[in-house]
C-alpha cells in the first residue's frame, strides 16, 4: 500500500470503504458523505488538478458492489506527478455532493454525469443536460437503457435560464427579457434595466492556487460598463462560419462587446461512451477515429495504450517508434488546422492554403500507410495494423521538410504583421489559475505557462529517450495559444526525425496468445489457430476485471481513457477524458468583455473538435 | 448639316455614357477573374479553370464569370419573410449604382479635338464641381448599406450595416481631406484638369503625378478606399468568420449578385480614381496629349506595331502551351483552344502590323494623314495607358486582400479617428501653406520629409508613447520554461 493510502486511510479512518493499489494509480472508495472532506485534505496534500469525473453503473457488474451508481474522481498532483482516484458510490437518493465550488472544470463533468446516469450534484448551481437534447427522456448510459432506443427530439433550448444566471451575476434584471425570449420575440428590442445597487465586477483576478472558484459566470466586464444599455442577444452557431464544427454560443451584445455568455453542446453527440461498450476492444478503435478526428491515429494509440495498460502488456520496441512517428505526424496536422482555420478566422485566408496544401500531402501518406485518409483505424490492442510500407520513412523526411516550409511562409507572413499581433496579443487572456480550475490541458495549458506535457510528465512509448522541448506560452492569450502550437510543430518535427534515424526493426504486434491474431498460415491450417482467431474476433481480448486510467498527449491535451472492465472482451464503461470538453468550459468566461471578433478569434484559437467535445 | 452637327454633341454624350460603362463592366469582371486568379496564384492552387463555353471555350477560368452571372441571375430570388421588402430591395439597386454614376467623372483620355468646332471631353461628366460629385455619391453608398442592414431583420445583417456605415462615415473624412490637399495641389477640381496638370513635369524630369507630389495623401487616399469598398484588411461588415456575410446576408439570387457586382464595380472606381489623381490619370509620362496628336505620324507606327508585337507574342505562346499542354490530352475539340485563340491573336497581329504599315507609308511619302486619326490614336492610346495602369491598381487590390488578416471593429475606428484623420488634415495644413510659397508644386515632396521629422520628435519628445508596441515573440522553448 503506498504511503499516501496509508495517509488517507489514517486520517480518514472508517470513513473511507476502502483502498486498493490500482495497476495505475493508487485508489480509495469513500463514503458519500465524507467525500469533500477528502478531496479538500487530497487538495491540501497537492492533487490540486481534476483530471476527470465521471459516473460508472454497476447494474450488470458480475462483482457485487456498494452501490449501483459511483461517481469516479481522477485528481492529479501537478509539482510530483502523482495521481489518485476517488470512487464515491451513490446513495438510493442518487445525491453527491457537488465540487463545482473547487473546480471550474467541475461544472460540466458533473452535468454529464447527471445527464448521462442521473446523478443528482448537490450544490451545483445550474444542474441540467449538456451532452444530450433538453427534452431527452432518461439517462443513456444507464445500463437499462437500451442502446438502440429511439427519441423524437424538437424544440431547441433557448437558453434563457443560463443566460438569465449570468446577467443576474452582473447587475442586470430581467424578467422582461426571459418573458420576450421564451415568446420567441426579439430581445433586441426590449432595455435591459440594471437593478438599482447591483454589484459591478471587478477584472478576472483568481488567486494563485488552482482551486480558485468563482460563482458561475463572473466574467470580466470593461470598467465603467453600462448596465443600462441595451442588450442584443445573438446565437452565434451552432451552424455559423466561424464554429468549427457545431458549437452553439449564445450572447448578449451591448454594442459588439460581449457582456454574457453561454455555450451549448451536443450537436455532435453520438454516444461513442455508450456505444463502445457493446464492442470488443479492437472494434472500439474505428469509435476513437471519430473523436478527435483531425488526429485519428493519436486517438488510437491513447486507447490502445490504456487497454494495454489494463493488459499490463508491453508492446515492441518498433511499435512504439511507429506510434511516436505517426503520432506526432497526426499532432502536426492537427496544429496545422487549427493555425490555419484560426487565421482564416481573422481574416487572412492565404495561410490556410499553405498549411493545408502540405497537410494534403500528410493524409497521402496515411492513405498509403493505413488505406484511409481521415479516420485511419491504424492502431490495434498490442501493436499496429500493419508496418510501414516501403519508403514511408523517406516520404515522411520529404513531407516534414515541406511542412517545416509552410510553416516558415506562414510564420513570416504574421509574426511580425501588426494587424495580427493586434488582434491576437492580450485577448481573452486565460491565467495559469483559470486553465488549472477549468482542467485545461495541453497546448491551451501550456499557453497560459504551465509546463505540463505528458510526453514528459509521464512518458510513455519511449519519448524520454527522444530530445525535444515543451513549449510554453507566458500570457495565455490567443497569441499564445498559435505560438505554442508554432513551436510544437518544430518540436514534432525533431522527433520524427530522431525517431526515423533509428527506428528498430521487428515485428509491430505483440506475440501473445490472447492479443494477437494468429498468423493465417496457423488460422488456416490449425484448428487451435483458427478457434484462436476466431474467440478473438468474436469475443475480444479479454481484459481483467477491474479499472484503468491511462492518458496520453493527444494534439489538443490530455486525452485520458478510463475503462471498467469486468473481465470479458467488451469495456463495461469506457469513458473517454475529451480535452476539448474542458477548454471548451471555459469558452464563455474567456469571452466575456472581449469583442464579438475577439471571440471568434479565440474559439479558433483552443482548438475546439467538436467529435471529441461531444462524443 | 447644322443639324448634323447639333447632334453630334448628344451623339458624343451617348457615346461616351457607353464607352465609360462599357470600360467599368468590363474591367469589373476582369478584376473578378483576377481576384480568383491571383488569389489562387498567391494560395498555390490552380484557381478556376473547369467552366468552358460549348464544353470547349474555357478561356483560362475567365469563363467562370459568365457561368457566375447565369448561375446568379437564374437562381430563385428568395425575399425572407419579415423583412421590409422596399427597402430590401431598394438597397442593392443603391449600392450597384453609386460606383456606376461615381465613374462617371473619370476622364479616361484627354478631350478629343476633332476639329476646330468639335470637341468632346472624354469622362461621362464634365462638371463644374468635378470632385465634388465623388463626395456626394460615395456618401450615398451608405445608404444602401444601411437599409440592407436594417431592412433584413436580421441581426447579424444589422451589426453588418452597422459596423459598415461607421466605417464608411469615419473613413469619408480623411478621403475627403486627402482629396482636398489633392486640389490645393492642382488648383483646380476638374479632374481632367488635375490628369493635365501632373503631365507637368517636377525638376525637369519627374512627371508631376501625385504620388510624387503627395506620398503622404496617396497613403490616406489609398487607405481609405480599401475602407470604402469594404476590403481586407477592412472587410469587417462582411467578416464571414463573424456576421456570415454582414449586411447582405439575406440576400440571395442576382441581389446578392447586385451587392457583389457593387463591391467589384465599387472597387475599380476606387482605383480610377486613385489613378487619376495620384498615378497621372490618362497622362503617358513625357507624352503629353500635344505631343501625340503633333508626331501622330512617327509615333503611330510604333506604338500600333508594339502592340502587334504584343499580340503576336501571346499566339505564339499559346502555340507552344498547345505543344506543351493540350495536345492529344483530352482527344477532343477541347485540345484546340489554344489554337483558335492563337489564330485571333495572330489576325490582330496582323492587323496592327497592316495598319502600322500603311501609316508608315503615308507618313514616308510624305503625305499628310487624315485630321481625325491623330486626335483618336491620342485618345486610344491614354485609354490604354489608363486601363493598364487601373488593371495594375485593381491587382494591388487583390494582392493586399489576400495577404493581410482583418483589422476589429474598434481598431479600425481608432485607425481613423485618432491616426487617418489628424495625418490627413496635417497633410491639408501643410499643403496649404507649402503652396503659397513662390516655387509652388516644385517644393512639396519636402512635405512628406517635415511630416516624418514631426512625427518623429512627436513620438520621441512630445508624447513619449504609451502605444505597447506588440512583442513579437514570448515563447518559452524548453529548459527556461522549468527555470
Amino acid at each position: 500500500m503506498s504511503d499516501l493510502l496509508a495517509r488517507v486511510s489514517e486520517h480518514f479512518g472508517d470513513r473511507l470503504i476502502e483502498t486498493l493499489q490500482g495497476v495505475d494509480m493508487p485508489s480509495l472508495r469513500l463514503r458519500p458523505e465524507a467525500l469533500l472532506d477528502v478531496v479538500a485534505w487530497l487538495v491540501e496534500d497537492g492533487f490540486g488538478f481534476l483530471t476527470d469525473l465521471a459516473g460508472v453503473d454497476y447494474l450488470k457488474f458480475p462483482k457485487a458492489q456498494p452501490s449501483r451508481f459511483a461517481v469516479v474522481y481522477h485528481l492529479y498532483d501537478m509539482a510530483s506527478g502523482r495521481r489518485v482516484r476517488v470512487t464515491c458510490p451513490v446513495g438510493d437518493d442518487l445525491k453527491v455532493p457537488s465540487l463545482t465550488g473547487r473546480w471550474q472544470g467541475a461544472d460540466w463533468l458533473e452535468r454529464e454525469a447527471w445527464d448521462q446516469y442521473g446523478i443528482l450534484f448537490e450544490g451545483h448551481p445550474n444542474l441540467k443536460r449538456i451532452l444530450n437534447h433538453h427534452e431527452f427522456v432518461g439517462h443513456p448510459l444507464r445500463k437499462d437503457y437500451p442502446i438502440r432506443a429511439r427519441q423524437p427530439l424538437s424544440e431547441n433550448d433557448a437558453l434563457v435560464d443560463e443566460m438569465a444566471l449570468r446577467l443576474r451575476a452582473r447587475g442586470y434584471v430581467l424578467p422582461e427579457v426571459e418573458r420576450d425570449l421564451l415568446a420567441g420575440i426579439r430581445g433586441s428590442d426590449h432595455g435591459v434595466e440594471a437593478a438599482p445597487g447591483a454589484p459591478s465586477h471587478g477584472s478576472r483576478g483568481g488567486s494563485p492556487v488552482a482551486v480558485a472558484a468563482r460563482p458561475v459566470g463572473q466574467g470580466r466586464l470593461p470598467e465603467g460598463a453600462d448596465l443600462h444599455a441595451e442588450l442584443m442577444f445573438v446565437n452565434l452557431g451552432p451552424s455559423h462560419p466561424a464554429s468549427h464544427g457545431t458549437l452553439r454560443t449564445f450572447v448578449a451584445l451591448d454594442g459588439e462587446t460581449i457582456v454574457a455568455a453561454v455555450a451549448e453542446i451536443g450537436y455532435l453527440h453520438r454516444g461513442f461512451e455508450k456505444s463502445t461498450e457493446s464492442q470488443t476492444y479492437n472494434a472500439c478503435v474505428p469509435y476513437t477515429d471519430r473523436l478527435n478526428y483531425c488526429s485519428a491515429m493519436l486517438n488510437n494509440f491513447a486507447f490502445c495504450k490504456a487497454v494495454e495498460k489494463a493488459l499490463g502488456l508491453t508492446i515492441t520496441p518498433r511499435t512504439k517508434a511507429i506510434r511516436v512517428i505517426i503520432g506526432e505526424l497526426s499532432r502536426i496536422i492537427d496544429h496545422l488546422v487549427c493555425i490555419g482555420t484560426n487565421l482564416v478566422d481573422l481574416g487572412a485566408l492565404t495561410n490556410f492554403w499553405y498549411f493545408f496544401n502540405v497537410r494534403e500531402k500528410v493524409y497521402t501518406i496515411f492513405d498509403k500507410l493505413t488505406g484511409a485518409r481521415l479516420t485511419n483505424s491504424y492502431g490495434r490492442v498490442g501493436g499496429l495494423a500493419r508496418d510501414f510500407y516501403d519508403g514511408c520513412g523517406a516520404d515522411i523526411l520529404v513531407v516534414l521538410t515541406e511542412i517545416e516550409a509552410a510553416v516558415a511562409e506562414v510564420e513570416t507572413l504574421v509574426k511580425r504583421n501588426r494587424i495580427f499581433l493586434e488582434r491576437v496579443q492580450d485577448i481573452c487572456v486565460v491565467p495559469a489559475a483559470m486553465a488549472l480550475s477549468y482542467g485545461w490541458t495541453g497546448p491551451n495549458l501550456r499557453a497560459t505557462g504551465v509546463d505540463y506535457d505528458l510526453r514528459k510528465a509521464e512518458p510513455y512509448d519511449g519519448y524520454e529517450t527522444y530530445d525535444f522541448e515543451t513549449v510554453t506560452g507566458t500570457v495565455g492569450d490567443t497569441y499564445d495559444r498559435i505560438f505554442v502550437r508554432f513551436g510544437e510543430i518544430g518540436q514534432s518535427a525533431r522527433i520524427i526525425r530522431q525517431a526515423l534515424s533509428r527506428l528498430p526493426e521487428g515485428p509491430v504486434m505483440v506475440e501473445a496468445k490472447g492479443v494477437s491474431l494468429p498468423s493465417k498460415d496457423d488460422t488456416y491450417n490449425n484448428i487451435e489457430g483458427l478457434m484462436n482467431h476466431f474467440k478473438l474476433v468474436f469475443e475480444g481480448v479479454k481484459v481483467p476485471a477491474g479499472e484503468v486510467y491511462d492518458a496520453s498527449e493527444g494534439a489538443n491535451g490530455e486525452l485520458g481513457f478510463y475503462i471498467v472492465s469486468d473481465g470479458s472482451g467488451r469495456p463495461y464503461r469506457n469513458r473517454c477524458r475529451p480535452p476539448s470538453f474542458m477548454s471548451f468550459a471555459a469558452f464563455p468566461d474567456m469571452i466575456e468583455g472581449h469583442m464579438v471578433a475577439d471571440a471568434i478569434a479565440s474559439l479558433g484559437s483552443i482548438n475546439i473538435i467538436a467529435g471529441e467535445l461531444d462524443r | 448639316m447644322t443639324w448634323l452637327m447639333e447632334s453630334a454633341d448628344y451623339l458624343a454624350v451617348v457615346l461616351r455614357l457607353v464607352l465609360s460603362a462599357a470600360i467599368l463592366l468590363t474591367v469589373m469582371p476582369l478584376t473578378i477573374y483576377l481576384e480568383r486568379k491571383g488569389s489562387a496564384f498567391i494560395q498555390g492552387r490552380p484557381g478556376p479553370n473547369r467552366a468552358a463555353l460549348f464544353g470547349v471555350f474555357r478561356m483560362g477560368g475567365l469563363a467562370h464569370v459568365l457561368a457566375d452571372v447565369i448561375k446568379l441571375v437564374s437562381k430563385e430570388d428568395i425575399i425572407p419573410a419579415g423583412v421590409n421588402r422596399f427597402y430590401f430591395k431598394l438597397a442593392p439597386i443603391i449600392v450597384a449604382f453609386i460606383p456606376l454614376t461615381t465613374f462617371m467623372i473619370v476622364p479616361i483620355a484627354d478631350v478629343i479635338r476633332l476639329s476646330d468646332t468639335f470637341a468632346t471631353p472624354m469622362a461621362t461628366l464634365q462638371l463644374d464641381g468635378g470632385l465634388l460629385w465623388f463626395f456626394a455619391m460615395t456618401s450615398l453608398s451608405v445608404y444602401g448599406v444601411v437599409f440592407a442592414g436594417w431592412a433584413s431583420n436580421s441581426k447579424f445583417s444589422l451589426l453588418g450595416g452597422i459596423r459598415s456605415t461607421a466605417q464608411l462615415l469615419s473613413y469619408e473624412i480623411p478621403m475627403a481631406l486627402a482629396v482636398v490637399a489633392m486640389m490645393l495641389t492642382y488648383g483646380t477640381v476638374q479632374p481632367n484638369e488635375m490628369v493635365r496638370a501632373q503631365g507637368e513635369l517636377l525638376w525637369g524630369f519627374l512627371p508631376q503625378w501625385g504620388i510624387f507630389l503627395q506620398p503622404l495623401g496617396f497613403i490616406l487616399f489609398i487607405t481609405c478606399a480599401f475602407a470604402e469598398i469594404n476590403r481586407v484588411p477592412f472587410d469587417l461588415a462582411e467578416g464571414e468568420a463573424e456576421l456570415v456575410a454582414g449586411y447582405h446576408t439575406e440576400y440571395s439570387g442576382m441581389r446578392f449578385g447586385l451587392f457583389f457586382m457593387a463591391e467589384y464595380m465599387a472597387l475599380v472606381t476606387s482605383g480610377a480614381l486613385t489613378v487619376t489623381m495620384f498615378l497621372g490619370g490618362w497622362q503617358l509620362p513625357w507624352l503629353p496629349t500635344e505631343r501625340l496628336v503633333a508626331d501622330a505620324g512617327t509615333l503611330m507606327p510604333w506604338f500600333i506595331g508594339g502592340a502587334g508585337l504584343l499580340l503576336g507574342a501571346a499566339s505564339g505562346r499559346l502555340i507552344r502551351h498547345y505543344q506543351e499542354y493540350t495536345r492529344g490530352r483530352w482527344g477532343d475539340a477541347r485540345d484546340f483552344e489554344p489554337l483558335v485563340f492563337s489564330a485571333l491573336f495572330a489576325l490582330g497581329f496582323i492587323a496592327h502590323g497592316a495598319a502600322a504599315g500603311w501609316v508608315w507609308g503615308v507618313v514616308k511619302a510624305g503625305e499628310a494623314l487624315p485630321g481625325w486619326l491623330p486626335p483618336l490614336f491620342a485618345a486610344g492610346v491614354q485609354i490604354s495607358v489608363f486601363t493598364a495602369k487601373l488593371l495594375f491598381l485593381c491587382w494591388c487590390f487583390v494582392w493586399v486582400r489576400w495577404t493581410l488578416p482583418r483589422f476589429r471593429y474598434d481598431q479600425v475606428m481608432d485607425l481613423g479617428w485618432k491616426s487617418l484623420l489628424p495625418l490627413s488634415l496635417f497633410n491639408l495644413l501643410l499643403t496649404g501653406v507649402l503652396m503659397l510659397q513662390p516655387w509652388g508644386r516644385e517644393v512639396l515632396p519636402v512635405a512628406p520629409v517635415v511630416t516624418l521629422g514631426l512625427m518623429w520628435v512627436w513620438k520621441r519628445y512630445l508624447v513619449p508613447s504609451q502605444a505597447r508596441v506588440p512583442a513579437t515573440s514570448r515563447l518559452v522553448v524548453g529548459e527556461e520554461a522549468s527555470a
